[in-house]
């Protein structure tokens, strides 16, 4: 590593500092700084001490700053208590527990913004997630309560069965796209109310699925237990082998995408669908297949859904996971590594929750922080504005140096 | 630059007369001539067109349910049967006829499902109007959005916007008016900002749309519970706007007390579907803009301005879904609620679709939507037992036919989603 450091010369050095401030990594950290900044703002005027002293601000100026300053500390703090290390706890199991609720809120969440990120490679807006969880869902359910098979195959079925109802149905787009032309936005938000109101349909009708004493509220039993996603540190924590699957799923997309043919026919056709065609590529049936594999990952979403929980379903066991997906994806820059850290992120988000109410901050605040994290992620050309960087750079030395290191011998 | 000719949004397969039309209706109508004619319910239906204290009240119309079922059946045959042989003579069948086809079908259900019980049509047509209207405002944003080659997802947005400026507005000033009025303006400076990032960024349109919709959800569920839910009295008690009666039409039997004793949200509805109709088609105002939709190129080449279009359409067109969102809170329940929306802007995006791009047509799918939400809740209350999960989803499905082409030909303004870069 040594020799290519000094055999670089000084403006090649700036051509690197260069492609680094204006890659999608320097983005996606400034877009998240910016977030984590507009919700700071929002917590600040929405703290009753800030107002108060806002009131006398030119008075005693230090008042407010002081107010606003422990606003923000207050509420970051409780988020970080609350999704990474508690420390204000009694003891190591309780100190640690937040970083395992983070994980397990990040399994459905990576897996589903991997769906939708293949998608998005492929040059198609799987906006479906939620349809798909639901429908695969649906039919792990029927397995982990309404079929008996001996332990450890149980689980294979119904997380088998998760995923490939997410993907029959993530094909049904991929199917009608290919076939009729008809845009799989419109096709995925219509697939979505329709997956809801059969999973309902599902939960209420006691020949089906619903619970066997059950009330007029749609839910179903409790998956059996040689059905649950087995809890991987022990009964005290809830963290579940959903994870595990979610970053096998990582794995998988990483693969697929940079080392399989098919992912290599498949970004083919994002970047270019014509010059595909051209090249012999069956385009429509690269869509099916897509929207399939989309689907599949979402399906593992569905899994952990399903099959990760001690009690039954509700017909909203997709709470926001279909649109949270997108959000990662496009965080994640639709790269494996991408997606598994803006994962993260988000399920951080949501393990920190319960802390924030504890401190009389609504946990909705990472809502905001999140939207606005997307808005920059979505509109590259704001953030270089705001920060002034570099345009997209057209040189590589970053990769050609990063291939001479992988590759050894065998560059000149 | 821009070569890559994407597939419009909404694209379609070729625009050949299709004979799956007259297929489908004919399905339909044996459907509700077999299920409920034939093999029917007896029970008598008592059909209340009027409520008591009516103008001009009509006595309420007792018949037995299968013998509705069966007439019915019989006329939606007759459709049917008018739209083979238009097909054989390679005519479309016309929209008001598809229109009256899905009307009938929903009255037939309607007595099915009210067998042995009392129908009150009066009342069901005039709560499906109310549920109609956001959809319909929020369909109309899309339509002027769409027809000059934007995509607006953000229609979720903007009736979310609308509805919470409304609500808040409206109560902190206890003038309802201010709160219609900074909803719309709201809602239009959303409409801003996916106009500047989708015509002056480039970015992708769709994605803008969905972000401006999780950033709006985030910051209203925010404020929700932060302040709102803590301080309702004061910022989120605006109350209702008064039911007024339209003099004249409001004495029309039967509709009239429906449709025409609204709030000033519907009215306004009233108002706009048709202005925007004749702005668009009957003026060089929405020529302009209509080809800005379709050949953005063409419109630039005889001097037309396509990005000052796109983005003023695109604006007012948040002024309409704005006012659509308004008409959740202040034009009907009165208060804002966590995510009140609640996916109506996405409905708002399938009626546009439905309706062809068209106000008259997006209205009446809007109307569809309404009336499948009233009889979801009024189904439920007078036979226990019907699959409601069911009538749920029939718009859904119904709109899903509609994009795959299995009803006539739907076809987006061509240039509906791609960004025009001059040069």
């Amino acid at each position: 590593m040594s020799d290519v450091t000094e055999t670089t010369p000084t403006n090649r050095g700036q051509a690197i500092i260069r492609e680094i401030m204006s890659g999608g990594a320097t983005r996606a950290i400034l877009s998240v700084a910016l977030g984590f900044l507009v919700g700071a703002l929002f917590m600040v005027f929405s703290s009753e001490e800030f107002l108060a002293a806002a009131q006398y601000l030119t008075a005693r100026p230090t008042d407010a700053l002081g107010a606003a300053w422990t606003a923000i500390a207050e509420g970051y703090s409780a988020l970080f208590r609350g999704s990474v290390y508690n420390y204000k706890a009694d003891n190591l199991e309780a100190a640690i527990r937040p970083m395992t609720e983070t994980l397990r809120f990040a399994g459905p969440l990576i897996a589903s913004g991997l769906g939708v990120a293949l998608a998005f490679r492929v040059g198609l807006f799987n906006i479906g997630a939620s349809g798909q969880l639901l429908f695969g869902a649906l039919w792990a359910t029927w397995i982990s309560t309404r079929v008996e098979l001996p332990w450890g195959v149980h689980l294979v079925v119904a997380v088998f069965v998760a995923i490939l109802g997410a993907a029959a149905y993530g094909a049904i787009v991929g199917f009608l796209k290919a076939r009729t032309g008809a845009h799989e936005v419109i096709v995925t938000i219509m697939l979505n109310y329709i997956a809801a109101g059969i999973l309902t349909f599902f939960f209420r009708t006691p020949e089906l699925l619903r619970e066997a004493d059950g009330g007029g509220t749609p839910k179903s039993d409790a998956p059996a237990e040689s059905a649950q996603l087995p809890l991987l540190l022990g009964s005290d924590f809830t963290l579940h082998a959903g994870f595990i699957l979610a970053l096998v799923g990582v794995f998988v997309y990483w693969w697929l995408m940079e080392r399989s043919t098919l992912g290599f026919r498949f970004r083919m056709v994002g970047h270019n669908a014509d010059a595909a065609r051209t090249a012999g590529i069956n385009v429509e049936r690269t869509f099916v297949l897509a929207m399939a594999v989309s689907g599949a990952f979402v399906g593992i979403a569905a899994a952990n859904q399903a099959l990760g929980v001690r009690a039954g379903l509700t017909p909203d066991i997709d709470g926001t996971i279909g649109f949270d997906a997108i959000t990662v994806a496009l965080l994640g820059s639709s790269t494996a590594p991408g997606v598994l850290l803006a994962g993260l992120l988000f399920g951080a988000f949501k393990a920190g929750a319960p802390q924030m109410q504890v401190i009389g901050l609504s946990p909705e605040i990472t809502g905001v922080v999140q939207g606005f994290i997307v808005l920059f992620i979505a509109a590259p050309p704001l953030v270089r504005a705001i920060f002034r960087l570099p345009p997209p750079q057209k040189t590589t030395v970053i990769s050609d140096w990063w291939q001479k290191l992988t590759r050894k011998g065998d560059v000149k | 630059m821009n070569t890559v000719v994407t597939p419009g949004l909404f694209s379609q397969v070729d625009a050949k007369v299709s004979t799956k039309t007259p297929y489908l209706m004919a399905a339909f109508a044996l459907f509700v001539l077999g299920a409920f004619g034939i093999a029917g319910k007896p029970e008598i239906v008592a059909i209340q067109w009027s409520k008591k204290d009516d103008l001009l009240y009509l006595p309420d119309f007792l018949v037995p349910s299968n013998v509705v079922g069966i007439v019915l059946g019989v006329i939606l045959v007759g459709i049917a049967v008018v739209s083979f042989v238009m097909a054989r003579r390679k005519l479309v069948t016309p929209l008001w006829l598809t229109l009256l086809f899905g009307l009938l079908a929903v009255v037939a259900l309607l007595a099915w499902l009210a067998a042995g019980n009392s129908l009150p049509f009066a009342f069901i047509l005039g709560n499906a109007v109310v549920l109609a209207v956001p959809l319909a405002l929020g369909a109309m944003g899309g339509i002027m959005s769409e027809r000059v080659g934007v995509v607006n997802i953000a229609i979720e947005g903007q009736l979310l916007t609308g509805a919470f400026l409304a609500a808040v507005v409206g109560s902190l000033t206890d003038n309802l008016y201010l709160g219609l009025i900074v909803a719309m303006i709201g809602a239009a400076l959303l409409s801003m900002v996916l106009a500047v990032f989708s015509i002056q960024y480039l970015v992708d349109q769709i994605i803008v749309g969905v972000v401006l919709n999780v950033l709006v959800l985030g910051i209203t569920n925010f404020l929700y519970a932060q302040w709102l839910s803590n301080d309702g009295q004061n910022s989120n008690f605006p109350g209702t706007f008064p039911i007024i009666p339209i003099p004249g039409l409001s004495a029309i039997p039967i509709i009239g007390p429906a449709l025409f004793e609204a709030r000033i949200t519907t009215d306004l509805a009233y108002l706009i579907i048709p202005a925007l109709w004749f702005v668009l088609f009957k003026t060089r105002l929405g020529l302009r803009a209509r080809s800005v939709g379709e050949h953005p190129l063409a419109a630039d080449t005889v001097g037309i301005n396509v990005r000052l279009t796109r983005f003023w359409w695109v604006t007012f067109g948040g002024l309409v879904a704005g006012l659509g969102g308004a008409a959740l809170t202040i034009g009907a329940v009165g208060a804002f609620g966590r995510n009140m929306s609640g996916g109506q802007g996405f409905i708002a995006l399938a009626v546009v679709i439905l309706g062809r791009w068209h106000p008259f047509s997006a209205a009446a799918a809007a109307l569809l939507f309404g009336f499948s939400i009233v009889l979801r809740i009024w189904a439920n209350q007078v036979s226990p037992g019907i699959p409601t999960d069911f009538i749920t989803i029939v718009p859904y499905v119904v709109t899903l036919i509609a994009v795959i082409g299995f009803v006539g030909r739907v076809r987006a303004p061509a240039a509906t989603g791609k960004p025009y870069i001059k040069g």
